[in-house]
């Protein structure tokens, strides 16, 4: 992978079969930052940032056009090694799904497949990854426990954990937070801003305090298509499209 | 059609009372002049019941703006409608206060120190109530300006309000010459000179109001 870690989408369509999901959506996402989209359901937010590990190409009849690099490489190329690119983009989901394993084995499970077999290191990174995703003084203590044990916020950390074990460069966070309560939400939140200094973090959401609170830059998605993107306070005090004003005001419909 | 309609209601409701706080401003500054001119003390006192209840419709606007940022998380043009709800009060509060204060004046002229033998004024009221006009009306531009989300209207503020500091300047030179010319003339002359700067202080604050104006309909406030 290329030394720098921003995302460049140029004139990127996405078909599912004869529905065109998105409509020539460009965007520069920069590295060290949170970009949050928002939009309402169906907009496409979810289907974008599946985009940048390809995990797209499981869904049957979808078909993408146009450019999409991550640092100088086209993540499309026929060259891509789609393993080593799933590595470097790490997701996070909406609803917690650890394996139904111990906590550790969760964990260890992305080192394990690169080939980290010695305890020693699997271990520094199991401490390393809970203590990044603020559940080390939690889990310390009952790392071969299941993580079905967990509690739905912990167990979203450990998400987070397993997702920062594999060495990404780039975190994408699919709601991560909407089945949490606010104690969990806040800690993911913190943990967001902490890990910025090291990860391009995009996040999709659909709370708008969230949004403002965490997120740097802003876009607004609406029937496949961007309509809006720029720092995440303009977007929030004066957006420039009546559409954005609508929908984050809650006006829409 | 909108969906917020609580919040909308809401909203109608904090205008709704900015509209009864500008009418009791325009209300205050007209009897504490005319009371001066007039030398009508009970007119006087009757601007302290309104700078009251522009206190009270303060505090209302205030509650309920609170209210409308933490119970509705207003963002975008919403937030920025409210935020300058908030500042603007403030400015209309001090409004009632100074026109209070001009009142206040005008009792101490029922006072016999302060008034001449033959019961007169040092000087003609001329400009005095000039300005009270041209401050009351930008007081009123500023309140319609935001009601209407009136731009030109709340721009034109400032230049409004260069009018209203050549007549403090015209009164100060006069009040000056007036001392100079008789130094008993100096205890009145201190008191207009106080009336003519909070006449001019008030035209300040509409400004202020149009500055807040700016705001909530660009999002910039024009001294940033």
């Amino acid at each position: 992978m290329a030394e720098s870690y921003n995302i460049s989408v140029r004139d990127c369509d996405l078909y599912y079969g004869d529905f065109h999901a998105l409509k020539n959506v460009n965007i520069e996402i920069e590295e060290h930052e949170v970009t949050a989209f928002i939009g309402p359901s169906g907009c496409g937010k979810s289907t974008f940032i599946r985009i940048f590990n390809r995990m797209n190409d499981l869904v049957e009849g979808c078909r993408i056009t146009g450019t999409i690099k991550i640092g100088l490489e086209d993540i499309y190329a026929k060259t891509t090694d789609i393993p080593l690119l799933r590595k470097n983009v790490g997701m996070v989901f909406q609803k917690p799904n650890p394996f139904p394993m111990s906590i550790y084995d969760n964990i260890a499970f992305a080192p394990r497949t690169f080939g980290i077999k010695k305890k020693g290191d699997l271990d520094g990174i199991i401490e390393h990854s809970l203590k990044q995703a603020g559940l080390w003084e939690e889990a310390k203590d009952r790392l071969k426990k299941s993580a079905m044990g967990l509690s739905g916020g912990q167990q979203q950390r450990l998400c987070i954990a397993r997702a920062l074990a594999a060495d990404p460069q780039i975190l994408l966070m699919d709601e991560p937070t909407s089945a949490l309560d606010p104690i969990s939400t806040g800690k993911i939140e913190e943990l967001m801003s902490e890990l910025k200094s090291d990860y391009t973090i995009v996040i999709v959401t659909h709370n708008m305090q969230q949004a403002t609170r965490i997120s740097d830059k802003t876009a607004f998605f609406l029937l496949g298509e961007i309509i809006e993107y720029d720092s995440t306070e303009v977007i929030f005090s004066k957006p420039k499209d009546k559409r954005t004003e609508n929908y984050i005001t809650g006006r829409f419909g | 059609m909108s969906i917020r309609v609580r919040y909308e209601r809401e909203l109608k409701g904090v205008f709704d009372n900015l509209v009864l706080m500008c009418r009791h401003n325009e209300v205050a500054i007209e009897k504490c002049v005319k009371s001066l001119i007039e030398r009508d003390f009970e007119l006087a006192k009757e601007v302290y019941a309104e700078d009251k209840l522009i206190d009270k419709i303060e505090r209302e606007i205030e509650q309920s703006c609170l209210r409308i940022l933490l119970m509705e998380h207003p963002v975008a043009g919403d937030f920025l409608e409210v935020a300058a709800a908030l500042k603007m009060i403030t400015d209309l509060e001090r409004i009632g206060d100074q026109a209070r204060d001009i009142a206040e004046i005008t009792l101490q002229f029922g006072d016999d120190t302060y008034l001449k033998k033959d019961d007169t004024y040092i000087k003609k009221l001329v400009h005095i109530p000039q300005m009270a006009v041209i401050v009351i009306q930008m007081v009123k531009d500023g309140v319609q300006a935001y009601i209407n989300r009136d731009l030109t209207l709340a721009r034109s503020l400032g230049k409004t309000d260069d009018k209203v500091d050549e007549l403090f300047n015209t009164v100060m030179n006069e009040l000056t010459a007036l001392i100079r010319k008789n130094p008993e003339n100096a205890e009145q002359a201190i008191l207009f000179m106080m009336i003519t700067k909070y006449l001019e202080r008030i035209g300040d604050h509409a400004v202020n109001i149009g500055e807040w104006v700016e705001y909530a309909i660009t999002g910039h406030h024009p001294k940033d």
